[in-house]
């Protein structure tokens, strides 16, 4: 333990704590702009400036490591005239044109020039030497280089977070910015679109592409009949921009404010999510056929997730030659969109030319998914509009609704219904255990052997997780599964999926089905969810997220009553004719650079 | 005032046979290695000036088996060209200092870092890294030395951001603590010398601690080898004692008409004519790293400084706010009082901002630009403004 003190107070805290965590420890905030609690230790923006009697320069709070005997002021004059000087600079540098940004109210270095009084500030005004363009090629993110303070939160998340790298520091001194490779648009490089930098940015510099505008024009229009579908994460998120605390589920809540904004039918991803399991557990269970009876050495194995399109063009730029083994599954938001122009048009006798489909998602990457030609099965686009969790809470707040107060409502009929498979899609691990509660109930009659259904051992937060499930007394049909141990691995983040899936390549990893999400923690810490987020909130989200899944009275995607239907009167079976053309998809090769 | 007269010494650039100065020093201990540079009151030449042997005496305590001894060779202080002229000259010399320095901390590998505009000198320096190489073998001593080059960037220089270069990263600074010699490069501990204090270890094993000693001052032992530019009819390279007065450096080089003198390159202090006798080329007075540019009075100082904020904003690596936008800031603001869009009074809050620089700054760049702008400011403000 090192003894310091600070501000006079005595504090007694473990070698190696930082000195704005002792801080911290005694109440005292240090602000900061560049740090944040998912990445590493940076020290660039000197905002968390302290001083350390006897020291000549002043000290990065969130860089120094404590030591004994030493003496910190947080708000001394030298510390106070630095930390001024620290803002005006950033804000000099900064197209400070507030009232018309997006994050206009939800900016960290807005909340510090306020903070810290710098209306008067007397600097000179350097954007105007800057030749700056705003970014807007990419479907999911807008990249406007005028508003950034280069703290790098991005380039981290990027780079260690997510193991993508697709933004980089270019440049330096006055011309140094956070560019891509060649400085090509964020359209045209191996951005996945996570969304994970936008979450961590503290300026607006880096925001989703929104389509707020043309939601409302939808809604607005009498002539389209405009369906809302919601992602599993959203409910366990929403309310955190809406006045709650982390960790509230706001399900009912959410479906009546979706109703008072004007959607015509207001329906559910985990409906789809249940669907999802039916078709990716079936197609895990032919492959698995395929290999073991049929000794087919050209089966693509292990398996691995397709929910998540962050994961997605990620392996299709980082591990082409992995393509074969992800699932053919369309991910939960285009299963309904496709079936939302097909299935519920023709169920409801609407004409799907009319029909609007909008999810709201905590991703930014399915805005991307949405975007892309085989998302067209209906003979339409598919998905229309995707908005995040953010986007939704704008909407909300647009529409003079007071969230807290809402009575909670159900969702509508006709996909609807979930169970809490679909439900805990939105957890790291969620997929895994919503399919294995599936798979084991078809091979062998039984339900999974774990209390409760829940299978704790894919559940946590560890970046790469392993484990198995010994298949014993099967039904008839599954005999040759006798005896297998299932093997599974999940992990999250794509720093994680990296790692996971060089270890396969390199045989070090031997699974059958693998379960990947692009964002820490799965979608509920997605790149579209409220900001801030972090390890602690994530943890809140994902309580809540197992909460509402206990809560449900039906807990297992083929014991969904409207999936069921579906099969009856439209798909047939899974993996059948129709199944196919609406519910499945194929992916390609990308270049690297 | 100093008494000693500008006295020129012969150490850094004279001929010597190094494998009778390496087989005497492969006999000592790592400790007497150590406390023979202690002793000598040896301190960085590259400009900050740490006590070269503690920083051995540090690497040397830290337990385990991979350390590393870099030599900082990225000269790229402006008016600063001393270092090219040592590795061009006597190259066998710097090798010899980076293995005596392997001898005393237990290194096996080390790595020059040299400035990527002096390439020309890679063909010279490989030859004659295969004769040291081969003596080392000869000699039985396990050291093998890497060339690295630069790209161009000032700020590789900074020792940190030199290490990120070398492991293939972009250059920009780190948070320290750590010091390079608890986690330095590939963040194992790694002592970084200068180019011309790793000559020095050499000439203290062949003459003795003493020796170097008793040449300099107390707070500045021994000589120093000077880049000596701008208005000067006798510019070049001159090793001299330390604890001379600008007065008398100037007395020797200026041309009769010196307004100031920039001590130390663009990092350093600008002193005017009349602190040239109180004023002490050393630590005690203004540090150098070898850079000394003399003006006469034919020179607009808002030109110089100007030019050195220029370099500023170009050269930071652009990772802190301080040094990235108070540069852009500092530079702007001085255009903008020459043309009369700010008042004179507007000196004074860059002034401020320079003080604010040199203690939030992440590293010695962003540190030291406040040295330039305030001592030049300060000393010539009817310059700047009108």
């Amino acid at each position: 333990m090192v003894k310091l003190s600070i501000n006079g107070l005595l504090v007694e805290v473990p070698e190696g704590t930082t000195i704005l965590d002792a801080a911290k420890k005694l109440n005292f905030r240090i602000p900061v702009l560049c740090h944040h609690d998912d990445l590493c230790v940076a020290g660039n923006c000197r905002v968390c400036v302290v001083e350390q009697l006897g020291g000549k320069a002043l000290l990065a709070a969130c860089a120094t490591p404590v030591a004994e005997g030493m003496q910190i002021l947080t708000n001394s004059l030298k510390v106070r005239t630095a930390r001024k000087h620290v803002i005006e600079l950033l804000l000099s540098e900064h197209n400070a044109d507030c009232t018309k940004c997006y994050k206009n109210g939800n900016c960290e270095l807005q909340d510090l020039s306020n903070e810290f009084s710098v209306g008067d500030h007397i600097l000179l005004d350097l954007i105007k030497h800057k030749d700056y363009t705003i970014d807007r090629f990419s479907p999911s993110i807008q990249k406007d280089d005028s508003k950034c303070i280069r703290c790098q939160r991005c380039v981290r998340t990027c780079e260690q977070l997510q193991g993508v790298n697709a933004l980089c520091v270019a440049f330096k001194g006055a011309e140094q910015k956070i560019s891509t490779f060649y400085n090509h648009s964020m359209a045209e490089v191996i951005c996945t679109n996570c969304g994970q930098c936008i979450n961590r940015c503290p300026t607006g510099a880096l925001v989703e592409r929104t389509y707020l505008d043309e939601v409302w024009d939808a809604i607005l229009d009498p002539e389209k009949h405009v369906v809302v579908q919601t992602a599993p994460a959203v409910r366990v998120g929403l309310g955190e921009d809406l006045g709650l605390v982390p960790g509230e589920r706001v399900t009912g809540k959410m479906v009546a404010a979706l109703k008072r904004l004007g959607f015509d039918a207001v329906l559910d991803t985990d409906f789809t999510a249940d669907l999802t399991i039916m078709e990716e557990g079936t197609e895990l269970l032919t492959r698995l056929k395929k290999a073991l009876v049929d000794k087919d050495k050209n089966v693509a194995l292990p398996m691995t997730t397709s929910c998540s399109p962050g994961w997605v063009k990620f392996i299709e730029h980082t591990f082409p030659e992995f393509l074969p083994n992800v699932s053919t599954c369309k991910s939960p938001q285009q299963m309904f969109g496709a079936l939302a122009k097909t299935y519920y048009a023709q169920t409801r006798e609407l004409d799907p030319k009319k029909i609007v489909t909008v999810s709201i998602m905590p991703c930014t990457a399915k805005k991307y998914e949405a975007d892309r030609p085989e998302m067209r099965s209906s003979g339409f686009k598919d998905v229309d509009y995707v908005i995040t969790t953010r986007e939704l809470a704008r909407m909300v707040r647009q529409a003079g609704i007071d969230f807290t107060l809402l009575k909670e409502d159900k969702f509508d009929k006709l996909m609807g219904k979930s169970t809490g498979a679909g439900v805990i899609f939105g957890a790291t691990g969620g997929v895994m255990e919503a399919a294995l509660r599936t798979a084991y109930e078809i091979i062998t009659g039984r339900e999974v052997p774990f209390e409760n259904l829940n299978i704790m051992p894919v559940r946590g937060f560890e970046g790469i997780r392993q484990a198995s499930v010994k298949i014993e007394g099967c039904l008839e049909d599954w005999k040759f599964l006798e005896g297998v141990e299932l093997k599974c691995a999940v992990a999250h983040g794509l720093s994680n999926a990296r790692e996971l899936m060089q270890a396969v390549k390199d045989g070090k990893i031997n699974v059958h089905f693998i379960e990947i999400m692009a964002c820490p923690g799965g979608c509920l810490g997605g790149g579209g969810q409220p900001i801030p987020t972090n390890q602690e909130i994530r943890e809140k989200r994902a309580a809540a997220i197992y909460s509402e899944d206990m809560n449900l009275p039906l807990r297992k995607s083929h014991e969904n009553p409207e999936v069921q239907l579906l099969y009856r009167e439209f798909l047939g079976e899974p993996l059948g004719h129709k199944s196919h053309e609406l519910l499945h998809t194929h992916y390609k090769e990308r270049e690297r650079f | 005032m100093s008494k000693i007269p500008v006295q020129r010494v012969d150490l850094i650039f004279e001929k010597i046979t190094c494998k009778e100065i390496f087989e005497k020093v492969l006999q000592s201990k790592p400790e007497e290695i150590i406390q023979s540079v202690i002793d000598s009151g040896l301190k960085g030449r590259g400009g900050a000036g740490f006590p070269t042997g503690l920083k051995w005496q540090f690497a040397a305590r830290e337990k385990g088996a991979d350390k590393y001894i870099v030599c900082n060779a990225d000269e790229g202080e402006p008016g600063t060209f001393k270092d090219r002229e040592i590795l061009d000259e006597v190259p066998e010399k710097v090798f010899c200092g980076m293995a005596i320095a392997s001898l005393a901390i237990g290194a096996k590998i080390g790595y020059i870092y040299l400035r990527g505009e002096y390439k020309f000198l890679v063909p010279k320096l490989e030859n004659k890294l295969a004769e040291f190489q081969q003596l080392m073998q000869d000699l039985g001593h396990d050291f093998r030395i890497e060339l690295r080059l630069g790209s161009g960037a000032y700020i590789c220089g900074e020792e940190s951001a030199l290490f990120e270069s070398i492991e293939g990263r972009r250059g920009e600074p780190r948070n320290k603590p750590p010091y390079p010699t608890k986690s330095g490069l590939f963040h194992k501990p790694t002592c970084i010398n200068n180019v011309e204090t790793l000559v020095y270890t050499v000439m203290i094993q062949k003459y003795g601690a003493m020796h170097f000693r008793e040449l300099g001052t107390k707070d500045s032992r021994g000589s120093k080898v000077f880049s000596v530019s701008g208005d000067t009819p006798t510019a070049g390279i001159y090793e001299l004692e330390l604890g001379m007065s600008v007065r008398e450096f100037v007395d020797v080089f200026g041309d009769g008409d010196t307004k100031a003198v920039q001590v130390g390159g663009a990092a350093g202090f600008c002193v005017p004519r009349k602190r040239f006798d109180e004023t002490i080329i050393g630590f005690e007075g203004v540090p150098t790293g070898g850079s000394m540019k003399l003006f006469n009075s034919s020179r607009s100082m808002y030109n110089v400084l100007h030019n050195y904020l220029d370099f500023f904003a170009e050269e930071s690596c652009g990772q802190c706010t301080p040094c990235r936008v108070g540069c852009q800031q500092l530079l702007k603001g001085i255009e903008a009082v020459k043309k009369g869009e700010k008042s004179h009074k507007y000196l004074d809050e860059l002034v401020k901002l320079a003080a604010t620089m040199k203690i939030a700054a992440k590293c010695g760049l962003g540190q030291s630009v406040g040295n330039a702008f305030s001592s030049i400011v300060e000393n010539f403000k009817e310059e700047i403004i009108y």
